[in-house]
């Protein structure tokens, strides 16, 4: 009960501090939104080889603007010297690590709410076709996203070069859970539901989340004390 | 039992060693001040006290448990170099954050009642990015002391306060003392800290070149350690 009244304490002071100063959140909005258009610019959105990547880019547009976010989520707590504060504070690792995880998890999948609807209006695709299966999959995805960027943000965030080196250790771990949420995307979005043929890659998303949940919430305590 | 145990502490940054086989103890209402130059060793062995960082060799103990324990937390107050609290929030949003975080049974009511004693009541709702420096550093203190520690560890916590500030924490370690807390600070602003201290332990290049009680010299004449010790 103390663990998770820790967790949503920190949960919430995390989207209080964003909401109010919104500085990652609009940024991520914003590059979601110029990188679709972009795409939907280099490439005919009304042709097939396009419709069939259509999953693929939008994952990519999801983990690039995602970074934005989860760069801010432990350098956010060095002005100040307030990760101090917090290491100092009866608070186990695991429960500063889960309370961020659930705030970047939560702005991350506002970021995606815009998204989506704006990439059905660019590539011309009716991604409603297959929703709650949809949706299960960005839940997944987005949770794969958190916890390698929530995890790499704290293992940055004394490094100067953080921005560069986010991006740089997470998206290597994170291609497994990539390549799962897009083909499981690219078939949904196709119309294609969740079969026999692609249940492996939604095992494989619900493997990878539980696994680096775990190894996240065990490891996080050396990474932030050393 | 002493509040604070250091017992043979070596500290290393790759191959320099930052603390070299520190013997420390501080009893229940003593406060100990650490000086030393600056490169001492002094923020170093104060970080692995709280429990920041861990020792390469030694152990701390902190009423007779390890620093990273969750009980040995709670009764743990620092006061570093950044004030510890955050911009964005207001100053009760802060201490009510902290008072959540500690297991207060009242968090708001406790953040009420600092902000109180340290003369901020009437900005409880003023977001502290827009707060003076003074009425920051009031907050910081107010953080520090929110959850009643027992073993309060101070980083030059005299420097770049305001008069106000400095009158604040004072009475406030005052007070400390005298309830039997123990306090550990570092400090360059030597007549402040040994107007308080009990006991001194001059820190020369990360050994502890001095230790033992306070006497009437050193508060009568502050350069007389450092005269007799070694400048660090």
């Amino acid at each position: 009960m103390d663990f998770l009244r820790q967790v949503s304490v920190i949960a919430a002071k995390d989207l209080r501090a964003e909401l109010r100063t919104k500085e990652a959140l609009n940024g991520s909005l914003a590059f979601a939104l110029v990188i679709l258009l972009l795409f939907a610019f280099a490439f005919d959105p009304t042709g097939d080889t396009t419709r069939e990547i259509s999953g693929g880019l939008l994952w990519i547009v999801f983990a690039f603007a995602g970074t934005l976010i989860l760069n801010r989520s432990f350098a956010r707590e060095l002005p100040n010297d307030c990760l101090d504060a917090l290491i100092a504070a009866p608070v186990s690792g695991a429960a500063l690590f889960l309370g961020k995880a659930i705030a970047n998890y939560l702005l991350l999948l506002a970021v995606e709410s815009v998204s989506l609807p704006v990439f059905g209006i660019f590539y011309n695709m009716r991604w409603t076709a297959q929703l709650p299966e949809l949706i299960l999959v960005l839940l997944l995805g987005t949770w794969a996203l958190t916890v390698i960027g929530t995890m790499t943000s704290a293992l940055t965030v004394n490094i100067r070069l953080r921005e560069v080196m986010l991006p740089m250790l997470t998206y290597p771990v994170l291609v497994p859970a990539l390549m799962g949420a897009m083909q499981l995307t690219m078939a949904l979005i196709a119309g294609t539901p969740i079969n026999a043929e692609n249940v492996m890659w939604l095992k494989m998303l619900i493997g990878f989340d539980l696994i680096y949940t775990a190894v996240s919430l065990v490891l996080v305590e050396t990474v932030l004390v050393g | 039992m002493n509040a604070v145990a250091v017992d043979g502490v070596w500290k290393f940054y790759g191959d320099y060693p930052a603390l070299r086989d520190i013997q420390l103890e501080a009893a229940g209402g003593a406060c100990l001040a650490l000086i030393g130059r600056n490169g001492a060793g002094k923020t170093t062995l104060l970080r692995i006290l709280a429990g920041f960082s861990r020792p390469g060799r030694g152990q701390v103990r902190i009423c007779g448990t390890a620093p990273r324990d969750t009980a040995t937390r709670r009764r743990i107050g620092f006061i570093g170099h950044g004030i510890s609290v955050y911009d964005e929030l207001s100053a009760v949003e802060n201490l009510t954050l902290f008072a959540r975080l500690y297991g207060l049974p009242e968090p708001r009511k406790a953040a009420g009642e600092w902000l109180e004693r340290t003369g901020l009541e009437r900005v409880a709702g003023g977001l502290v990015r827009e707060f003076s420096r003074g009425m920051r550093q009031r907050l910081a203190v107010a953080r520090a002391f929110l959850h009643a520690p027992s073993v309060l560890l101070l980083d030059e916590p005299f420097t770049a306060l305001d008069d106000r500030a400095i009158a604040l924490l004072q009475r406030l370690l005052r007070e400390a003392l005298a309830e039997g807390k123990t306090i550990v600070m570092s400090t360059h602003q030597l007549r402040e800290a040994l107007e308080l201290a009990t006991h001194v332990a001059l820190l020369n290049r990360g050994k502890v070149a001095f230790s033992g009680e306070r006497t009437p010299q050193m508060a009568a004449d502050s350069g007389f350690l450092y005269a007799r010790y070694g400048e660090g």
